[in-house]
């Protein structure tokens, strides 16, 4: 058995785990992130709206408003210093019919409690004139300016990467399957490996509750609620710009309809309850029902330019919001669970609170050199033919169109697969560089991708995942004479 | 700015055959631009035989096809660039283009013939539910790996949609030692060539689902299985057919879509039918000097027809290069504003109806028409005993019986100028299948 | 008598053939060429397909050749040929034409390459 000592262990590199991780890197503390898939952002945060909410939807006084409004704030420094994709674009919850103006108006006095800036109602033909689009049933709307979209590969990356340039290390491929109290602090064994660790962070996502019930007795439970969604093409990344929701119901914020921080347009997710904690995948039902209540406040949406649907799992907790802080009956093992919406909003203000909580109990200090700025992915798309010049001229990898549909260059597929962590799967790289993430979803790019990344980690062909370990992509070589 | 007069986007066989007619043309300043490591585009991944049989009147693989034109083109000694993808086409016919050597450069051309093919819809398109497992492939995708990389994609198989790629798949995996358990198909018909249906699945007892599609596909990691039911006249699955299939892979063989995301950053007029640029008869788009022709244009069932159109769209754009010179040449002239020395032309356009979905091309200038002008089009459903019907502005002059016509193949009828010539005033030809 | 129905392959029309036979008596109608008569026939007495596959190449540019049997062989034969297809591999150069395996299955056939492949300098 493997055995190795950190002061935290942070279980889990989804959005949260990454953001605690970073903050906790700016503490004298050794520090390890352990993740059970291959790369960070694997599971809820890889699927959900890619939403910065503003805040007005939370109970106030919870964890949610807290976190949400908080988080919101940060956002945008924050995605100066990490350089990934955020943009405050706003939103607009579209209220329907008269009798429904009261919940809107609650609504409001909710963000007005919670913090939320510049809020204000208005009218259909007010809405309509910001977004020609939305149907002609509206009859008023919620206008928060301070809501956003984010690119949640980009923050969940960003922050990975700057955590582990401040000493942050990262065990990918290690599903931890038990947590045990010693006298110092925990044991999390995973396979062959075995974590002594004085403090954890339980940032698990939907598997939070199992992991918390291991050490505490306070029993906690999160159920999976799925949502499915549909990614539209570039052609129809305009067809609205403001994040377009309908008045909450029970299960949730209904079906958005919001354009990307690439360009697509998203609109998603449905809710619903199940069991088991694998179970990301689409249903017909789910999908028909996305296209069918977008339709309610969004009108003409073109779904012939779906270009990709996929499954989120969002962690719901029985009491309805974020469990953050230290388990009462297991010091020193913190908790991040619950996690749902708004928790990509909520990620890096949870980052802060719980880095704090775990420094204070171990006595840390901050560091006197951290870096918190970290570089993000040269885009030779986005650069003056001048720049773009010069850049191949001096790599010229940079030059070498591997993505068409996304003009994604070799030069960018290296880069992501060299940088720590780097990508050592398909997905990996897409999440990084967007490479097969267009309309061709990946048809034209993906033998050539996965040459570039056999060569480059020196492994073979037939070892090239989509994903985690199984997700192999060939079955073999066609041929015994082959392997010459 | 390097200039050329014309600058062909694309070195497949489109990109070839428009090449090699322009040269022979006259045109001697000619650049082709190709994204791939090699010439001859798809056709290099396509190794079964089947090609060829109206071009050179033998029958050929795809790589010996290509060669051909290959061969044609350096012998010609027309100049091309590898590894080369065109970013940005203006409406000056600045073509923008990237590679390793060069980096970013922009050259002007006289005239720019598109041929930049097509590309497979993705599973995307048709929201599929279930599952993202490794092991769904389009099927040219996991042809190229096949053929081109030597590793085998998938050791069960189901393929879904029977378009020829799909058809060719099937047999090809199982030459190579996969179980292709079924070819399932949306629509009633298949969207393949007869012969590949026979030769593809009938030879190796491949079951060809028609009404059929997957409703489910099931593994975390790989596929494990997916969910065949029929679907009724609305193509919806019909509760209560479901079907389950162990499989490790999933083949896609669900439609083409020509590639013109060049085309639409011109700006210039697109066909929502075929997803093509709308073209006259010398197959120019609504932007002067800008030809398009093969799979960009719309998708063809034969290479051949390829090679055919393009020859058409090489010619053309070499005959609007020189007509361009020679105008300039006579610059002080006393006729100037006629559209590159051409006389006034008088365009019709060409109406698809009743089962002709449409026509390429969408309209036809019966003045400076060539003698003939093959048009091309395809039929919306499978029909029997039907005739293609051609009339102008009501007045039905041509007539012809076709036992059978299948959205699959590609239809083509010949116009003869000679057969304008008494109408003059012709606001309309349209094109039609009719019952009797 | 015997009837058969087939499409024929011959080119993309596709036509459906009847064969009728009748001792050594064979007629093929719904052709629309000469081609269709003959396929039909050769399709009920003897059928042939050309295989088409690819090949490792050894020190070439690219990793595979793509093959095919010079002309058509026994609709039987398709797996044999494939089996030796399998255990072969070319040398680059390797030009249009050359022949990679000199008689396949048996069938006196020869299996040829179908694309030039360059040596790796």
């Amino acid at each position: 058995m493997k055995e190795t000592s950190f002061d935290v262990a942070v279980i889990g590199a989804g959005v949260t785990g990454c953001a605690i991780a970073r903050e906790l890197s700016r503490y004298n503390l050794k520090v390890c992130v352990t993740e059970r898939e291959e790369d960070v952002c694997s599971g809820t945060s890889k699927a959900n709206s890619a939403i910065v909410h503003a805040g007005y939807d939370a109970v106030p006084g919870s964890q949610k408003a807290r976190f949400n409004v908080e988080g919101n704030r940060m956002m945008e420094a924050l995605s100066k210093d990490l350089e990934f994709d955020f943009k405050q674009n706003g939103s607009l919850v579209l209220c329907f019919a008269q009798e429904d103006m009261p919940a809107l108006e609650e609504l409001y006095q909710k963000g007005v409690t919670n913090g939320v800036e510049g809020l204000q109602i208005l009218t259909g033909d007010q809405v309509r004139e910001m977004e020609p689009n939305v149907t002609d049933t509206v009859v008023a709307a919620l206008y928060a300016p301070t809501g956003g979209i984010v690119c949640p590969f980009g923050l969940t990356i960003a922050l990975a990467e700057n955590a582990c340039e401040n000493g942050v290390e990262f065990l990918f491929n290690t599903g931890i399957e038990s947590v045990k109290k010693t006298e110092s602090g925990y044991d999390l064994e995973a396979g062959d490996t075995l974590i002594h660790a004085s403090c954890v962070v339980n940032a698990a996502g939907v598997y939070a509750d199992t992991f918390h019930n291991m050490v505490s007795e306070k029993k906690i439970h999160i159920t999976p609620r799925k949502g499915d969604y549909c990614l539209l093409d570039k052609e129809a990344g305009t067809h609205v710009s403001h994040t377009i929701f309908q008045l909450p119901g029970k299960l949730g914020k209904g079906i958005l309809v919001a354009p990307t921080v690439h360009g697509n347009l998203l609109t998603g997710p449905t809710a619903r309850d199940i069991e088991d904690k694998e179970g990301t995948a689409t249903t017909a039902d789910g999908l028909a029902e996305v296209m069918e209540k977008a339709g309610l406040g969004v009108k003409n949406i073109p779904f012939r330019q779906v270009i990709t649907s996929f499954c989120g799992l969002r962690a719901h907790e029985d009491g309805d919001d974020f469990l953050i802080g230290e388990a009462e009956d297991a010091p020193g093992f913190f908790d991040a669970a619950g996690i749902e919406s708004p928790g990509l909003s909520s990620a890096p203000a949870i980052g802060v609170y719980l880095a704090e909580l775990v420094a204070a109990k171990l006595g840390a200090e901050k560091k006197e050199s951290w870096n918190g700025k970290r570089k993000g992915f040269l885009r030779p798309e986005k650069m003056s033919r001048e720049e773009r010049a010069a850049l191949i001229k001096e790599h010229p990898e940079y030059g070498t169109i591997i993505c068409r549909c996304e003009g994604v260059s070799e030069g960018e597929i290296l880069d992501a697969i060299h940088r720590r962590p780097g990508a050592v799967s398909l997905d990996g790289i897409k999440r990084r560089v967007r490479q097969g993430m267009g309309r061709c979803q990946a048809g034209f790019c993906t033998p050539r991708t996965m040459e570039i990344l056999a060569r480059e980690l020196g492994i073979t062909m037939e070892e090239i995942c989509k994903n985690a370990p199984g997700s192999n992509m060939l079955t073999g070589e066609k041929q015994e004479g082959a392997a010459l | 700015m390097m200039e050329h007069d014309i600058v062909i986007i694309g070195g497949g066989p489109a990109g070839l055959a428009a090449a090699v007619a322009a040269r022979k043309a006259g045109i001697q300043d000619i650049l082709i631009l190709e994204r791939d490591s090699c010439l001859g585009g798809i056709l290099n991944q396509c190794i079964h035989n089947g090609f060829g049989l109206h071009t050179f009147k033998e029958e050929l693989t795809g790589p010996e096809y290509a060669a051909r034109y290959i061969a044609m083109a350096e012998e010609e000694k027309i100049p091309y660039r590898l590894n080369t993808m065109v970013i940005d086409i203006s409406k000056e016919k600045e073509v923008t283009f990237i590679n390793r050597e060069e980096g970013l450069s922009t050259v002007k051309a006289k005239a720019v013939i598109l041929a930049m093919g097509c590309r497979e819809r993705p599973r995307g398109a048709l929201n599929i539910p279930g599952y993202r497992p490794a092991g769904i492939y389009s099927a040219g995708t996991a042809q190229r790996l096949m053929n081109i990389e030597g590793y085998s994609v998938g050791k069960e198989v189901v393929i879904l949609g029977s378009g020829d790629i799909g058809l060719i798949m099937a047999r090809r995996m199982t030459l190579e030692g996969a179980k292709v358990k079924v070819v399932a198909e949306l629509m009633p018909y298949s969207g393949g060539l007869k012969r590949n249906i026979v030769q593809c699945l009938d030879d190796y007892g491949i079951p060809l689902k028609l009404s059929h599609t997957v409703v489910d596909i099931q593994g975390k990691e790989r596929v494990t299985g997916i969910t065949l039911a029929e679907v009724g006249p609305d193509r919806k699955p019909i509760p209560g057919t479901e079907e389950h299939y162990d499989c490790d892979t999933l083949l896609l063989s669900v439609g083409l879509i020509p590639e013109n995301e060049l085309s639409r950053g011109i700006g210039v007029t697109m066909s929502p039918v075929t997803s093509g640029p709308e073209v006259n008869d010398c197959l120019e788009t609504s932007q002067e000097g800008i030809f398009a022709c093969g799979n960009v244009l719309h998708v063809h069932d034969l290479v051949d027809y390829v090679s055919e159109e393009a020859t058409l769209a090489g010619r053309n754009a070499a005959a609007y290069v020189q007509a361009m010179e020679k105008s300039s040449e006579e610059e002080s002239g006393e006729e100037s504003g006629e559209k590159a020395g051409k006389k006034a032309g008088h365009q019709v356009p060409l109406k698809a109806e009743n089962g002709v979905r449409y026509t390429v091309p969408q309209t036809l200038d019966i003045v400076n028409m060539q003698d003939s002008v093959t048009v091309r089009f395809r039929v919306a459903d499978v029909y029997k005993d039907r005739y293609i019907t051609v009339s102008y502005d009501g007045n039905t002059v041509l007539r012809r019986k076709k036992k059978v016509l299948a959205p699959g193949e590609m239809e083509q009828i010949v116009l003869k100028k000679e057969s304008f010539s008494d109408y003059p005033e012709l606001k309309n030809i349209v094109i039609r299948t009719e019952v009797e | 008598m015997e009837v058969r129905e087939l499409i024929c392959i011959g080119c993309p029309l596709g036509c459906p053939l009847t064969v009728r036979m009748e001792g050594s008596e064979i007629s093929v109608t719904g052709n629309t060429c000469k081609r269709g008569e003959d396929y039909a026939k050769k399709e009920v007495l003897s059928p042939t397909r050309i295989v088409t596959s690819s090949v490792p190449v050894k020190g070439g540019v690219i990793g595979m050749v793509s093959v095919k049997t010079k002309s058509d062989i026994p609709k039987d034969k398709i797996f044999q040929v494939m089996k030796e297809i399998h255990e072969a591999s070319a040398q680059a150069p390797v030009a249009i034409g050359d022949v990679i395996i000199p008689d396949c299955a048996g069938t006196g056939i020869p299996v040829i390459a179908t694309k030039a492949v360059e040596a790796k300098a």
